[in-house]
């Protein structure tokens, strides 16, 4: 499907070129191409941090429109994060559940406490202290993306387990 | 809010009225097809300076412009040209001559004076004539602190429209909301409150996130809901001292708040363990009542003008809908089955109607029902267009209108015909109004 949209563009873009090219001296050849510095060198991740989590657990579930069950696909993520919890139990978290724009203000904020609360029910379900687990609900005021698309919406409707306290750093 | 100190005092009309040619009216009802056209030349400027420095009428503030603007906006009426006028009014306790203004096809005159006392204070004079009648409909006269003059120009506004439409008008009132700022990702919002006509805004929050504004029915409290300690909560703002409060203590979210048409109760909803319920908390015990007990979600909660029964949203039925409750939670029953989902009732002050956001899929427009769900009408077409709120005649509605692919929101207005849709002006983007009732 994207590459659909990407074909179009592509040849606008190089018919502009040739058109340019029609009527005006030639460009200037290309400068040439600098030398790529070696990326620098990952940050090693302190163990039990916020990017610890984040990268090596996986903080991020998603749902379905209108809906707040935990799905399959996202089990194995809180599995980690109940595993990660285990090992890490002076830490405390809290669960943001998100929605999409496909609802309105208040609803998308009840929505979202559902959303946070069933992750943090799931969490508990594998053993996690239900005192270390808070929620929050942002409804639809904490996008992570903009467009109208189903693309866009199903990467908003998210539940985002963020550390509250405790974390290494 | 300062309280206008202000003194109001019936005119007696110069010429007598013709009983035969009432005719001067407008039908806010049927949604004007034809605006009235009016003529409001600029207000004869005098100053009564004391004696130690000239008469400076460049101090006076154009009232006649504001009340143009009041009137144009609310698409009944049609200011026309200043240019076109033939007479000038140069004494307003004297007969304009009638024919000179039905040349230029004015059905009304407004004529006024704005003097500068020597006391420092401002006097305004106006008189509302029939053209065609050629009698003298109104006649008011109001004093106050110069700094006011807006509001006495909007009161102006008012008494026209009602004179002329039956209906109270709406130009004296205030509107709380939403301002957003900032890149769609990072949307930084705070509470803010500017009048009716876009002019006055102030900020009266800042940091933290907040939405959903409500006024009491003073309009000296507003009702809100801030991320200020983490979980969103319901917060009450007290305008005259600047005093921000959470209110009551419970361990989860409150939001959604509402007063009761006395002022006495906020409707809102607690979360617990995911779940959300409506609650009334009483301010003067604080004690809180739970209305609900449904595990859906139940939220938006709106009361009736008489204060005996609740709309609110729930989707106890599988989807979002429309419900209504008595206050004491018993007999609620679903309201509307038009299509797709419903939310956000908000009761008109009349009574007469809900209005409400219609969610078909993605998009969202604003409608109303009767309270029995019959006569449901769609009235805007935006593509989302949500969270209604009532001009105090109920004959006006603003709302949030947000642009595809995150490009911001505005707040619109709208008759209740479904005529006369238009942006509200307002500093920035701007979401969530709420209508005040008018200033006492």
């Amino acid at each position: 499907m994207k590459n659909f949209v990407v074909g179009p563009m592509a040849v606008v873009a190089l018919s502009l070129f040739v058109a340019g090219c029609a009527t005006k001296a030639p460009p200037p050849p290309p400068p040439p191409p600098a030398v790529q510095p070696a990326p620098p060198p990952a940050p090693s991740i302190v163990p039990g941090s916020a990017q610890d989590l984040k990268v090596n657990v996986g903080d991020t579930v998603h749902f379905e429109y209108d809906k707040y069950a935990v799905l399959e696909q996202d089990k194995a993520t809180l599995q980690r994060q109940a595993a990660w919890l285990a090992k890490w139990p002076n830490i405390k978290v809290t669960v943001e559940g998100h929605a999409d724009e496909r609802g309105t203000r208040e609803y998308n904020i009840a929505l979202g406490a559902k959303r946070a609360n069933a992750v943090k029910e799931y969490l508990v379900s594998l053993g996690v202290s239900a005192a270390r687990v808070d929620t929050v609900s942002y409804g639809k005021e904490r996008p992570v993306c903009t467009d109208s698309t189903e693309d866009c919406w199903s990467q908003n409707r998210r539940g985002v387990t963020i550390i509250a306290s405790g974390a290494n750093s | 809010m300062k309280r206008l100190s202000l003194m109001v005092v019936a005119v007696v009309g110069l010429v007598l009225s013709h009983p035969a040619f009432a005719a001067l009216q407008v039908d806010v009802n049927q949604g004007n097809l034809q605006p009235l056209p009016i003529a409001i030349p600029d207000f004869i400027s005098v100053s009564g300076a004391p004696a130690a420095g000239p008469a400076n009428t460049a101090a006076i503030p154009n009232i006649a412009q504001v009340v143009r603007a009041d009137l144009e906006r609310s698409g009944l009426f049609k200011p026309l040209d200043p240019k076109s006028f033939i007479e000038h009014i140069s004494n307003i306790n004297v007969a304009p001559n009638f024919q000179n203004w039905r040349v230029i096809n004015a059905q009304g005159l407004v004529t006024g004076q704005a003097t500068l006392q020597p006391d420092g204070r401002l006097r305004v004079d106006f008189r509302l004539w029939d053209v065609y009648g050629e009698s003298q409909m109104l006649g008011l006269q109001f004093t106050t602190q110069p700094a006011t003059w807006r509001r006495v120009a909007h009161m102006i506004s008012d008494a026209i429209y009602q004179r002329i439409t039956g209906e109270k008008g709406y130009f004296d009132t205030r509107i709380v909301f939403i301002s957003e700022s900032g890149p769609a990702l990072h949307r930084q919002k705070r509470l803010a409150i500017m009048d009716e006509d876009g002019w006055n805004s102030s900020f009266l929050t800042n940091g933290f996130l907040v939405l959903t504004p409500r006024f009491n029915p003073s309009a000296q409290m507003i009702a809100y809901m801030s991320y200020a300690t983490g979980k969103p909560r319901v917060f009450l703002f007290d305008l005259e001292t600047g005093r921000q409060e959470k209110l009551g203590d419970f361990p989860n979210m409150t939001f959604s708040p509402r007063f009761s048409p006395d002022g006495n109760l906020v409707a809102m909803s607690l979360e617990s363990g995911g779940n959300s319920d409506i609650y009334i908390m009483d301010l003067r015990t604080r004690q809180t009542r739970r209305l609900t007990y449904d595990p859906a979600v139940d939220t938006a909660p709106s009361f009736s003008p008489d204060g005996k029964q609740i709309v609110f949203e729930s989707d106890r039925g599988g989807s979002q809908q429309i419900y209504v409750m008595n206050v004491d939670g018993s007999n609620p029953h679903r309201i509307s089955f038009g299509e797709g989902r419903h939310g956000t009732p908000v009761w008109s002050p009349r009574g007469d109607l809900i209005a409400f956001t219609s969610v078909m899929s993605a998009q969202f427009r604003i409608g109303v029902m009767r309270p029995d769900g019959g006569g449901e009408r769609l009235l805007s077409n935006g593509w989302q267009d949500e969270g209604p709120t009532w001009a105090p005649n109920g004959r006006v509605l603003m709302f949030t209108r947000t642009a595809q692919g995150g490009r911001g929101s505005q707040i619109w207005s709208i008759d209740v015909t479904g005529r006369n849709q238009r942006r509200v002006s307002t500093p920035g983007d701007a979401s969530d109004p709420a209508w005040s009732p008018l200033i006492q």
